[in-house]
């Protein structure tokens, strides 16, 4: 262990082993998949997202959302991503083949986000909990955004923006307006659902899928309404 | 504190030196510059980065604190925390202990030291750029490489001018044979440009498609740690334990072995973290693999300094280098040892998602690195500045507070960690009731980073009483040379 260059020849060997092992390998795999044609639908999977969502998910890369949500269901009777109705099948690879960059997550202080625009499909329950996520999940320890929004003044009887939060506290003397950045975003999360059934991954019949199987990945029921009251 | 000693060559190193080895003095007089430099900023970055990772931590309790701006938001502020300490504190305090300590063991002057200012000045714009970006909103996304496209160019180029200087030194070197912390120093510097610019390139410049993104982001973040910046550690560890217990180390074959399985198992070892992640079975299996062997390493470097400091007198039990490095190893090991332990995938299906693998990361960070490398400081900085450390009593309470506070924190994620995770993955328990139950640990946490806080600020003026110190003659100098000019000038002029 004296010579330099026995040496430096163990330290590149080393690493390389991985480098091919783990990294060339894999991508010989993995690497290269296409979208894959459905044999329900014939469309194609996974297929680009509408360019709002596209938007949405650079905003989900700058705020930083991966810190505390992940976007991945692991496989059945690992873990307990199943009971809690995160998924109804495991993801796999073809699911993230059009994702960049790739947000698997490796913390949950926040739940899974693979399937959120499959659980919730109102894009005003989205805007509400960005802004005050106290106001649709009680006890959540999300952070607001309020910078996604603007806070207008009213003027004396000017009416409310369509697009306007409907908040229960709020004055008649203001209203607050969704930012495009947070338009985006909540289309970014609408377009979020793993659940088209794949070779690899099946679905199970147990459940009536016939609405989550939609093949692209456009929000399933994109409604404007607010949210059903509790 | 130590006045700066005759130091002798570590032992384990024979003596047949190809040419005159140059004198001790000579050798840190020529990396006083360079060295300091790269000090004084990571310190500074630790500081910065603790403040950071302090705000973070507050806003896991209370989601309301600072929350006006993008610029401070959760998911903004924590990768800003987490790359200050990774490229501003530790990359850059291992960077100075892995220089100082290839120029001490070749017994050779550092060859180059305008390039290596130059370079660490490059270095510290890149992390403040990189920063600020994340800050910005410009963050790529992949965990620990947020840094931007704009500032990650910077630190690969001030590296390669760091590490090219490191490298010709250490061919230069007047003692030939070589000596157990070089291997690990030699390794880290080859290997973290490999890896630094194959995540970048993979992820950023030209990114893989799909998952390999998480393939290669695995990679990197377990490499950064096992590859990077533990070896230094390691280093500097094998370095200061023969020779703050003036004995030999215990097993150079020993020593040997643990290199070589460290070098091949923990390159391996960094799919454990995707394990039932969307990626083909075998990549997390393969890894699981890696991660059980590396216990062989794990012991080999723990029987080692073990029994060299057994075989020690107790005449310098009590030097603080040496009471340093000894937590940072015992650090080290237990990381190891959780790291191995959370890979298995029985405890990594309860540990996954949960605050365990924070507290891992701190644990290596925190305990493991920065206890060796605060050892390293207290060793290296008064021989380049040849002042001895102003105050004993700054330094003993900031190596207490420090132990202490990352004792609180590792302690206080790890509980909260598996509770979490027991409740998130081995049950349906409410998920907003399980998170705010872990809300006191959060708390706890937030204590332990404050009290780190107050540690490093107690250092910091340690340093600068030190610099003030080393500084007054200089001052002196320059206010005489000025004044000399002066009655120069006035004596020219009849």
């Amino acid at each position: 262990m004296n010579s330099g260059a026995l040496l430096c020849l163990g330290i590149f060997a080393t690493l390389a082993s991985s480098f091919w092992g783990l990294l060339l390998l894999p991508q010989l795999q993995i690497g290269r998949q296409d979208p894959v044609k459905l044999e329900a639908t014939d469309a194609l999977y996974p297929a680009n997202r509408p360019g709002q969502a596209r938007q949405g998910a650079e905003v989900y890369r700058a705020l930083g959302c991966v810190e505390c949500h992940s976007q991945q269901v692991r496989p059945k009777g690992l873990g307990s991503d199943f009971e809690r109705g995160w998924g109804e099948r495991r993801t796999v690879a073809q699911d993230y083949l059009y994702d960049q960059p790739v947000l698997l997550g490796s913390l949950r202080l926040g739940p899974d986000l693979a399937n959120i625009g499959a659980r919730q499909t109102n894009a005003t329950w989205h805007l509400l909990h960005l802004y005050q996520p106290k106001s649709t999940s009680p006890g959540s320890m999300m952070p607001p955004y309020p910078f996604l929004f603007e806070k207008r003044k009213l003027r004396r009887g000017e009416a409310r923006s369509p697009d306007a939060l409907a908040l229960n506290d709020a004055s008649s003397a203001e209203e607050i307006v969704p930012r495009p950045e947070a338009e985006a975003l909540s289309a970014y999360l609408l377009s979020l659902h793993s659940d088209v059934p794949l070779f690899e991954a099946p679905v199970p019949v147990t459940r009536t899928n016939a609405a989550g199987a939609t093949a692209t990945n456009a929000p399933a029921t994109t409604t404007n309404s607010p949210p059903p009251p509790k | 504190m130590s006045a700066p000693s005759s130091p002798t060559v570590a032992p384990g190193a024979g003596a047949s030196p190809a040419g005159r080895p140059v004198p001790v003095a000579e050798i840190d007089a020529s990396l006083r510059w360079p060295v300091l430099l790269l000090f004084v900023s990571a310190v500074l970055w630790l500081v910065l980065g603790t403040i950071l990772a302090l705000i973070a931590s507050i806003k896991l309790h209370g989601p309301g604190f600072l929350n006006g701006s993008a610029w401070l938001t959760y998911g903004r502020i924590n990768p800003a925390a987490m790359n200050a300490l990774l490229y501003g504190f530790a990359s850059q305090a291992g960077l100075g202990v892995a220089l100082w300590l290839l120029c001490r063991l070749g017994r050779v002057g550092v060859c180059c030291q305008a390039p290596l200012i130059i370079a660490g000045v490059f270095w510290n714009l890149g992390v403040a750029a990189g920063i600020l970006g994340i800050l910005a909103g410009d963050s790529t996304g992949f965990q620990w490489l947020e840094m931007p496209r704009y500032a990650s160019p910077i630190l690969f180029a001030a590296y390669s001018l760091i590490g090219l200087c490191a490298i010709v030194t250490f061919h230069a070197r007047r003692e030939r044979p070589l000596y157990v912390s070089q291997w690990y120093l030699l390794a880290a510097l080859f290997w973290f440009p490999w890896i630094y610019s194959a995540a970048n390139y993979l992820l950023v410049f030209r990114p893989a498609r799909g998952v390999m993104q998480a393939v290669v982001n695995a990679w990197f973040t377990n490499n950064l740690l096992g590859l990077w910046l533990a070896p230094i550690g390691l280093g500097a560890i094998f370095y200061f334990i023969p020779k703050l217990t003036d004995r030999p180390l215990h097993s150079r074959p020993l020593a040997a072995f643990g290199f070589w399985t460290l070098a091949f198992f923990t390159n391996w070892t960094g799919l454990t973290q995707l394990s039932g992640g969307p990626l083909p079975a075998w990549l997390p299996a393969a890894s699981q693999a890696a991660n059980g062997l590396m216990i062989v390493p794990i012991l080999c470097a723990g029987m080692n300094w073990l029994l060299t400091l057994q075989s020690g007198g107790a005449q310098n039990q009590e030097h603080l280098t040496l009471r340093l490095v000894r937590l940072g190893a015992t650090c080290y090991l237990a990381w190891g040892l959780m790291s191995i332990f959370t890979g298995l995938r029985a405890v990594s299906e309860v540990t996954h998602f949960s605050y365990v693998t924070v507290a891992q990361n701190y644990l290596a960070l925190l305990g493991f690195l920065a206890l060796t490398f605060f050892g390293c400081f207290y060793y290296i900085v008064p021989r380049l500045t040849q002042v001895a450390w102003p105050s004993e009593k700054l330094a003993r309470w900031h190596v207490t507070c420090s132990t202490v506070a990352i004792a609180v924190i590792v302690i206080a994620l790890t509980i909260a960690g598996l509770w979490q995770g027991a409740k998130l993955n081995k049950s349906t328990a409410d998920f907003i009731a399980l998170t705010r139950a872990t809300l006191p640990w959060g708390g706890l946490f937030t204590l332990g980073l404050l009290l780190f806080l107050a540690a490093q600020l107690l250092f910091l003026r340690n340093l600068f009483l030190l610099l003030r110190v080393y500084g007054e003659p200089c001052r002196q100098t320059a206010i005489g040379f000025f004044t000399g000019a002066e009655a120069l000038e006035a004596g020219r002029q009849p």
